[in-house]
């Protein structure tokens, strides 16, 4: 077997994702800088990108490696929306601190909301974070103290306390909508690099097979259950922080925030990182052509996700990661052989003697 | 005597909620499928009969004789045509499939018919009620439904233990495989099933765009009502489903009853605290596997 141990070294980087890194690192300093020489609209909508990419990858993480389908992360995202305006009318924090605490109380709500839900299995998990996700809106629909059904607008002092002038109150949100975008992607891959991370692959897999080697099915799915809620609240802040206005029927959308976000993860392709990247490119490609035609923008996306599920449900990235093998955020460890040793095999074959 | 009023209105709405869910339940018993567009398709049979009555002049319920067989025709086509491809041992194809189908009915019906909240009107039968002393009415069209909902139940379980269908339906429930190889064509009886539910469904949207307003956007709603019933009766009880349908009637009048803005999410309480207490629901049959 000493022969055997130096045939092959275990590698996880790929080519693609040294030079990937070094193209995003660039990419990313460009968009950085982007507040100085950039226009304001370029800027919104690059936010906008952003939060529609943080949300993806938490959903990709949650139903493409975590098994778990949930049609109710709206729920997460008023949350925070509203955690935000609490924590910056109510209780005087700075706007943008206010964003991470509005991912914990996200996460402390998901506690309690993952006793009842994780009672459900499968497609029944799936509608029973909706029914939930509907009893937050009507419930916060009733707090007068939160405006109740038509909601509330964060005041104009608050806003102002963001920073000093507009340029760089609308450059702190924008380097915000960056940093959240590239912490949730961040976050996916060290956690699918981590021992965490081999025990969700083996969950998305097998569950009966990681339960029998160890792996703590339920403890693992509750954790992403709570980060993905931790993250999702966190963009659920920044989203209604770039709309200075909140109601429970824009917090709590499943159009908006579930409906788009699975589409996109769906046409990218589920359970890689780059799949969420790549769909979110196509949303928004598809929704500056499809701009001037109302809901028919709707039914198109629809009807491509539908169309990719049934005939390619590993999406365009992996359709591209196939065709290519390319892969910029390798998880998965691969076997290099040395070519030099595979003589070895060949002289274990003559002898007739069966590697064990 | 007011409260008793609520409850036997709540009762009366569980007609309707049990329909809802029926063929919820009857695709979920013969397959194992969860169609998160089923909300949608009864907002789409309602605007079928909509219009058909705004086209024809005829009355409501006789314009169901054309769109049951049509909602039948459209689930047989659908579940050959594209749901059959997505069944198997993932989860996820059939879910998204059936979510994405759910965004493009309601936008479709929104491009088609407006945003507007349209009605079904059926003249004299939307207010005639038998009077039960001083203070309680019972209004002949929730009688109607509610008798309507049980005759269809009553109909599915002898067809599920009396026939030769209801046999292939049960037998492809318990085992798939070996149900093929015992000559059962399980394309064409899972086509069989979702026409059946489909059928089921045309008569609950007609029911409800008799009862109440609807607009293309309120399917969701109608699939959770659906859903909440189903899990509360417990997973493949036919009986069970309709319990579960009155539970969740009587739950919302209760609820309307103590806050205005109360009658959807008590039903949505309700359910919750059922899943508590008792995740199985109340008379489950079928493990979901």
């Amino acid at each position: 077997m000493s022969e055997g141990s130096a045939a092959y070294r275990v590698e996880r980087g790929t080519r693609a994702s040294r030079y990937g890194a070094l193209v995003a690192v660039a990419g990313l300093a460009v968009l950085i800088s982007l507040p100085f020489w950039g226009g304001r609209a370029d800027m919104r909508t690059i936010v906008e990108i952003a939060y529609y990419l943080a949300l993806a990858q938490l959903w990709n993480l949650l139903a493409g490696y975590a098994g778990l389908v949930s049609v109710g992360q709206q729920a997460f995202l008023g949350l925070g929306g509203y955690a935000l305006f609490v924590f910056a009318m109510n209780a005087g924090v700075h706007p943008i601190a206010a964003i991470p605490l509005a991912g914990i109380a996200a996460a402390l709500f998901a506690v309690p909301t993952a006793f009842i839900v994780f009672r459900l299995r499968g497609a029944y998990f799936a509608i029973g974070t909706w029914v939930v996700a509907e009893v937050y809106m009507l419930s916060f629909a009733q707090v007068s103290a939160l405006g109740g059904g038509s909601g509330m607008s964060l005041p104009a002092a608050v806003v102002k306390g963001i920073a000093q002038g507009r340029m760089w109150r609308e450059s702190a949100i924008y380097w915000t909508g960056l940093a959240i975008a590239v912490g949730a992607i961040a976050l996916v891959y060290l956690l699918l690099r981590s021992r965490h991370g081999l025990a969700l692959t083996a969950i998305r897999d097998s569950e009966a097979a990681s339960g029998s080697l160890g792996v703590d099915n339920f403890r693992t799915k509750i954790w992403v259950y709570i980060v993905a809620a931790f993250g999702t609240g966190m963009v659920g802040a920044l989203v209604f922080l770039t709309k200075l206005r909140i109601s429970p029927e824009a917090g709590f959308n499943v159009v908006d925030w579930t409906a788009n976000v699975i589409f996109i993860v769906v046409i990218g392709g589920i359970g890689t990182i780059e799949g969420p990247i790549v769909g979110v490119i196509v949303f928004f490609v598809l929704r500056e052509l499809l701009a001037d035609f109302g809901s028919w923008y709707l039914i198109v996306l629809g009807g491509i996700a539908v169309l990719m599920m049934l005939r390619a449900p590993q999406g365009v990235w992996g359709l591209i990661a196939e065709r290519f093998d390319l892969r910029f955020f390798p998880v998965q460890r691969r076997l290099v052989f040395d070519p030099a040793s595979f003589s070895f095999v060949a002289d274990a074959d003559k002898e007739g003697k069966p590697e064990p | 005597m007011e409260w008793l009023d609520a409850i036997i209105q709540g009762i009366l709405l569980g007609g309707l909620y049990a329909l809802f869910a029926t063929g919820l339940s009857l695709i979920f018993g013969v397959m194992r499928l969860v169609n998160i567009a089923h909300g949608d398709l009864i907002v789409l049979a309602a605007f079928l009969g909509l219009a058909m009555v705004n086209g024809t002049g005829v009355h409501p319920l006789l314009s169901l004789i054309v769109t049951v067989p049509v909602m039948a025709a459209i689930g047989y086509a659908l579940q050959r045509g594209i749901l059959n491809l997505t069944l198997g041992r993932d989860i996820l194809p059939p879910l998204l499939v059936t979510f994405g189908l759910s965004i493009i009915i309601q936008n479709v019906l929104l491009e088609v018919f407006s945003a507007d909240t349209q009605r079904l009107k059926a003249g004299a039968l939307e207010t005639a009620s038998i009077a039960i002393g001083d203070q309680i009415a019972i209004g002949w069209f929730p009688l109607i439904v509610f008798l309507a909902a049980l005759g269809v139940i009553a109909g599915l379980q002898l067809m599920l233990f009396r026939t030769r269908l209801g046999m292939a339906f049960r037998a492809t429930s318990d085992d798939h495989r070996t149900a093929g190889l015992m000559g059962i064509d399980n394309r064409h009886v899972f086509a069989l099933a979702m026409a059946l539910a489909l059928g089921v469904v045309a008569l609950a949207g007609t029911f409800m765009a008799i009862r109440t307003n609807f607009s293309p956007a309120i399917g969701p709603a109608r699939l959770l009502y659906a859903f909440e019933a189903v899990i509360i009766g417990g997973l493949g009880s036919l009986w069970g489903t309709l319990a579960g349908g009155v539970i969740l009637g009587v739950a919302q009048a209760i609820g309307a009853k103590f806050h205005p803005g109360g009658q959807i999410l008590a039903g949505h309480v309700a359910f919750l605290i059922v899943l508590v207490l008792r995740p199985n629901g109340l008379f489950p049959r079928t493990r979901d596997r």
